[in-house]
């Protein structure tokens, strides 16, 4: 890492602890603000947090491998996670799988060779009457077709032309492109 | 009672699942202190609230297997064999971590008891890739010996053959050998509760969990102390010490080495253990037999270098107070601290560097011991050096690590060319079919085998202390040190309490013994002062001495402070016989300053050989030219960050 | 949604903070008398009677005390608090404002999943608004004295951490990993302050239990299951979605809403829960019958209930905090038998095995996670065995 880069991250990190206190409760939002702007947290990061904290940086590490949604390790610009629960299953998430896997040209648990998309399985994220649902990033789409999947990706495609690197989230939204869901499933639609 | 390694829940740093919470019990249920009445298996006890149902059982003599549960340790409460039925309790309940806190009925080994047991080994066996034979824990293995409790008889849910994990043997001292974890997390609390370290930590989840360094790193390379302490609660071979000893018989079988031996003297209070003695059974001088019959060509003693360091070390603080109360140097590090335990050391390159003027730049005994073999001795026998090995028999694995510090050279070579553990040597006394426990006796080897009561207690929590003061007293106030204490033991320094604190004052001084002639005119500067000193044992109680002095408490008044990085000092060290628990320590302890009493020569300063040395060999006295050079070492600041 | 022939408790038009308004007029036991003669039991799935769990808090000796909103709503099928923190999150904020009054604490958190993400600006706009109506913050509503916040503690996707012991660590900065009982959060929970810990539908219906009283909450459903209950319902039925209906119904009746007339099989209760075959429909959905969190899924006559197996186990796999032996190494060992048993290589003799594995799972696990996780296994291989056997000789 530059040395400019590792005092940038410094900073934000001190920022952080400023932020949300140095004491063990604000581990996560801590990790967490630094997983939503840097895309994961680097050995450094990690050592920079536990050092503020005054918690061994394994403890961090510990924390970052338990929960699904921090990693130690980089991934894509865009996180795909299709989910792979029961009701998603039912609703045939196998053959959106095989789309997004033939469309980005990885495996589930791989990252493309450009680094914009990292393709995992998830499990339950509580949309199981509309599945089969999928996260990029951290919004959820539902009712995911294979031409869906592909429109997603494309969009996913459009928003790296103008933001590659790892922005907030709204960029999702911003681009227009995609659809996103942010209230509950249309319950009148159905009664 | 001994308080040395019990977890404060406030203080401790262990995740709070595994942490003893604290009951507070409803008002109807009594007070705090109240008596609960439980029945086990039939069998009625009062025992004080918030005692676990394990604790209870204990007491009425009521076995129940444990296997993540450790005396050292904050109950954790995950493995489940010790799981218990209690009446009206649909699930069974983990009796280690289960606080009574109402009158309730236990049943130990009901149907559900014995099939839920069963199934936690099988599931245990499942995972564990069990190489009993090739296995330095065979015979000493807690899965093994639960296996056999449980009356397993074939691998219900298969057995694990191949390999997922490469074992690290990155470090000096300790090698990880994952495939044989069992996940009881025994070395993740020893390593960020007891000892305050903090390299290993459960990562993942789920089936995928597993003990990791720092971003799975190999273990050399993170911020680890070596202080073995995991070892010895390792229930299986999942930890173990880097062993030398396939090289060591190569080396005694070629006959144009000459192999040494110098012996600390933890191991002999504790080598016995292994051979079915009662832990405290001293060995000292039947060991000695044992290492000829070996095949090392001589056996000598370090507590003759552990007197020598006291000369050396008492001599660096006595000049280093001249600078401060004579001088008025602001730049005299005070306190200086002992740096005879390298795990010690190690922490506090890591994790307080900058106080590394503070560490006495003596040797620690083993290396002054190499340094010396190889020059003094090498040119009184007429040897070459470089066909001389060392070997050191310690209580320690991070031994292993400092005598390959490359700084260790003094001597022209390696000082000590190996660290070898009082398990490993029991192993090789075990191959070679030798009784230990029922060999003859024999004296140590001249010149090195004159060794003092002082040299002894360094085994021991307090010990190095002990023998300063004695020294200190005699050669500053130059009286006797049986006028203050009798029998001349230091009984305030003794003990497990994690920081004793001592205060001495000089109230008239002496004159000046011609050792220390060179250095000094007279004590009278000293005359009138408090020497002020504390011991503390175990990282985790360094942590807080080292607190308190950066926060300009009273221990930062102190002088001299004595750290040991294992909980009970080295006769607790992690190169000792598994298993480990207060009471063993406390056995070995005993006979530590049995054979101190045994001694007819007590202090360091009155050591025969010793004197000698300074005449013959290191002819400008303590901390001379000579001394400089081959006793005394520096340090590296190390830091934490994990590259 | 709620049908005509069953009236909502959690939906229907009423005046808003209605129960909050008249909590502060009542005294505090008269609160807690009141929810507990309400009947109301948990709605995350255990069932453990709120009043009581209140009381335990309000009785315990402590400055700082906290209460906690579990909307980690993570069990496969669930999705109702997901429906109700949009929908009627006045009313979950309502819940625990009433909930700190109730047991003396001055902070209340929502502990919400990592997944529900984009809900957390929806919620913080309604606590701020809330406060800004004097419905949050210091002396609320005017009564002097009486302080509560509330804020959001966001999850990272970790399933385990519904389980209130797990939460707590999770809130604390740890690993999920569940704690050993006793002591209960009651007494030492949130940063070892008395904690109460509720589902997102036990705030809410506590909200109306004091706005209707206790005795038009407990008219409701049956005598040990009182009250409405959300069902989120998914899988093969025609009309999925969020269903309030009166706790005891049938899975015939409650199939009947949905349009899943024909399923072979209803999973109730999620992954954790258990599965009903056809022949035992005639069962109830409450908590000393078919005891379910709020997650139905319904399996059509073509379902594969063998993959409906292994997906419930794949989860459990991962989902394990890997703490304990039997939940970690276990739920392994199990889903390793399915794929024998799907492959047709498992014996009946390892089949047996493995149901007397579960069961010990079911007794030594250290938290419910563990306790449950064999019991979609147990229930499919019970009753689907000629289904299963059938492919063995495939």
């Amino acid at each position: 890492m530059l040395v400019l880069e590792r005092e940038g991250l410094g900073r934000l990190i001190r920022e952080l602890c400023d932020r949300h206190g140095r004491s063990r409760p604000a581990l996560l939002p801590i990790l967490q603000e630094l997983q939503e702007t840097q895309g994961w947290i680097s050995d450094y990061a990690m050592q920079a947090v536990a050092r503020h904290l005054d918690i061994h940086p394994v403890e961090v590490y510990s924390v970052i491998t338990f929960y699904a949604f921090l990693n130690s390790e980089k991934k894509g610009r865009f996180v795909i996670r299709l989910c792979r629960t029961i009701s998603c299953d039912m609703r045939d998430k196998d053959r959106v799988a095989r789309q997004l896997e033939q469309e980005l040209g990885v495996k589930f648990g791989q990252t493309t060779a450009d680094g914009r998309f990292t393709l995992e399985w998830s499990n339950c994220m509580g949309m199981c009457d509309q599945g089969p649902a999928l996260m990029v990033n951290k919004q959820i789409f539902t009712q995911i077709s294979p031409e869906r999947a592909h429109e997603i990706i494309e969009s996913c495609r459009r928003i790296y032309a103008l933001y590659p690197e790892r922005s907030e989230d709204t960029a999702l939204e911003a681009a227009g492109a995609v659809q996103v869901l942010a209230g509950p499933l249309a319950l009148e639609a159905r009664s | 009672m001994n308080t040395e390694s019990r977890m404060n829940p406030d203080t401790s740093r262990a995740p709070v699942s595994q942490k003893p919470q604290v009951i507070h019990p409803h008002s109807n249920e009594g007070d705090v202190g109240a008596l609960v009445r439980v029945n086990i298996d039939g069998q009625e006890i009062k025992v004080p609230l918030g005692t676990t149902i394990l604790e209870a059982a204990k007491r009425l003599g009521i076995h129940i297997p444990t296997l993540c549960h450790h005396a050292d340790l904050c109950s954790a409460g995950l493995c489940r064999i010790c799981v218990v039925e209690v009446e009206g309790m649909r699930t069974l309940q983990a009796s280690c971590a289960y606080p009574i806190s109402s009158p309730m009925t236990i049943l130990t080994h009901t149907r559900k008891v014995r099939s839920a047991r069963r199934h936690v080994v099988d599931l245990l066996l499942s995972e564990h890739v069990g190489e009993c034979y090739t296995c330095f824990r065979n015979n000493n293995c807690e899965l093994q010996s639960l296996s056999k409790e449980m009356g397993v008889t074939h691998f219900r849910f298969g057995q694990r053959t191949e390999h997922h994990h490469k074992p690290d043997n990155s470090s000096y001292s300790v090698v990880r050998d994952m495939d044989k974890c069992v996940l009881c997390r025994r070395c993740v609390r020893t390593c960020i509760d007891l000892q305050e370290v903090g390299v290993l930590e459960a990562c993942h989840r789920g089936s995928e969990t597993a003990i990791e360094t720092f971003h799975d790193k190999p273990l050399g390379e993170v911020v680890c102390i070596n202080c073995g302490q995991c070892i010895n609660r390792c229930p299986t071979g999942a930890l173990r010490a880097n062993d030398p000893t396939e090289q060591i018989w190569h080396l005694i079988d070629d006959s144009t080495k000459h192999v040494v031996i110098q012996t600390a003297p933890a191991p002999r209070a504790a080598i016995g253990e292994c051979f079915g003695c009662a832990p405290g059974t001293p060995l000292t001088f039947e060991m000695n037999t044992a290492l000829r019959l070996c095949g090392f060509d001589k056996a000598f003693d370090t507590n003759f270098t552990a007197d020598l360091t006291i000369i050396e070390e008492g001599t660096e603080l006595l000049l280093r107070l001249h600078r401060a109360l004579v001088q008025g140097d602001k730049e005299a590090a005070l306190p200086q601290f002992t740096s005879c335990s390298p795990g010690w050391v190690k922490y506090l390159e890591h994790f307080y560097p900058e106080y590394i003027p503070n560490l006495s730049s003596a040797k620690s005994p083993q290396q002054m011991f190499g340094a010396v073999i190889k020059t003094y001795y090498a040119q009184l026998h007429g040897i070459d050096p470089k066909d001389i090995v060392t070997v050191a028999l310690m209580p320690c694995s991070a031994k292993k690590y400092e005598c390959n510090r490359p700084e260790m050279v003094d001597s022209g070579h390696k000082d000590v060319d190996f660290g070898l553990t009082t398990r490993e040597l029991a192993q090789m006394f075990q191959e070679a079919g030798i009784d230990l426990p029922n060999l003859p006796k024999s004296e140590f080897d001249d010149p090195f085998g004159t060794a003092t009561g002082s040299g002894v207690i360094f085994g021991a929590t307090g010990g190095v202390m002990e023998a300063a003061l004695r020294t200190v007293i005699e050669v500053v106030c130059g009286i006797q040190v049986e006028n203050l204490f009798d029998h001349a033991d230091i009984i305030p320094l003794r003990g497990f309490d994690g920081i004793r604190y001592v205060e001495l004052p000089i109230r008239d001084v002496g004159p000046v013994i011609p050792m220390f002639k060179p250095l000094v005119d007279s004590w009278s500067w000293l005359k009138g002062a408090t020497l002020k000193v504390a011991v503390a044992h175990g990282t985790a109680n360094a942590k807080k001495v080292m607190e308190d002095i950066k926060a300009g408490g009273r221990l930062s008044e102190c002088h001299f402070i004595e750290f040991m990085g294992c909980p009970g000092g080295c006769i607790g060290g992690g190169g000792q016989p598994i298993p480990t628990s207060p009471e063993i320590r406390a056995a070995r302890a005993k006979a530590i300053y049995a054979e101190d009493s045994s001694y007819k020569v007590r202090k360091s300063h009155e050591n025969p050989a010793v004197l000698e040395l300074y005449t013959k060999f290191l002819t400008d006295g303590p901390c001379g030219h000579l001394s400089h050079k081959l006793l005394h070492t520096h340090y590296q600041a190390r830091g934490r960050f994990i590259a | 949604m709620s049908s005509k022939n069953h009236p909502s408790i959690l939906f229907r038009e009423s005046q808003p903070d209605e129960g909050l308004k008249k909590a502060v007029g009542l005294k505090r036991v008269d609160v807690i008398s009141m929810v507990r003669e309400s009947g109301l039991r948990g709605r995350g799935g255990a069932g453990f009677p709120t009043g009581v769990k209140w009381n335990f808090a309000a009785l315990a000796q402590d400055e700082t005390k906290y209460v906690v909103c579990n909307a980690d709503e993570g069990e496969p099928g669930t999705f109702k608090d997901r429906v109700l923190l949009t929908e009627r999150t006045d009313l979950v904020l309502e819940g625990m404002t009433i909930a700190g009054r109730t047991i003396g604490a001055k902070e209340g958190i929502i502990y919400l999943r990592g997944e529900y993400d984009y809900l957390r600006r929806h919620l913080e706009a309604v606590i701020a608004r809330r406060e800004q109506a004097n419905l949050l913050g210091d002396d609320i509503l005017g009564t002097a004295g009486f302080s509560f916040r509330i804020h959001v503690h966001m999850g990272a996707g970790a399933y385990v951490c519904g389980e209130e012991t797990a939460l707590i660590e999770s809130m604390e900065g740890h690993r999920g990993e569940p704690r050993n009982r006793p002591p209960f959060p009651v007494n030492t929970g949130y940063m070892g302050h008395p904690t109460v810990v509720n589902n997102v539908e036990t705030f809410a219906l506590a909200a109306r239990v004091v706005a209707l009283g206790a005795e038009t909450f407990a008219k409701v459903g049956l005598a040990s299951s009182t009250g409405t209950k959300l069902f989120s319902v998914s899988g093969d039925c025609t009309r999925p979605g969020v269903y309030e209906l009166p706790m005891g119904l049938t899975i015939e009746e409650l199939l009947r809403e949905v349009g899943g007339e024909d399923a072979k099989a209803v999973q109730v209760g999620g992954a954790s829960g258990t599965c009903v075959p056809h022949k035992a429909f005639t069962r109830r959905l409450a908590f000393d019958d078919a005891s379910t969190g709020g997650s139905i899924i319904v399996f059509g006559p073509q379902r594969d209930m063998l993959r409906v197996a292994r997906n419930f186990m794949e989860f459990f796999d991962e989902e394990s905090c890997g703490q304990c032996t039997p939940c970690r190494r276990g739920n392994r060992v199990l889903l390793e038998g399915i794929e024998k048993l799907e492959q047709g290589v498992c014996t009946l003799t390892y089949l047996s095995e493995l149901k007397a594995l579960g069961e010990s799972m079911q007794l030594a696990s250290k938290c419910g996670l563990g306790q449950s996780s064999p019991n979609a296994f147990l229930s499919i291989v019970e009753h689907f065995k000629d289904e299963i056997l059938a492919r063995q000789t495939a």
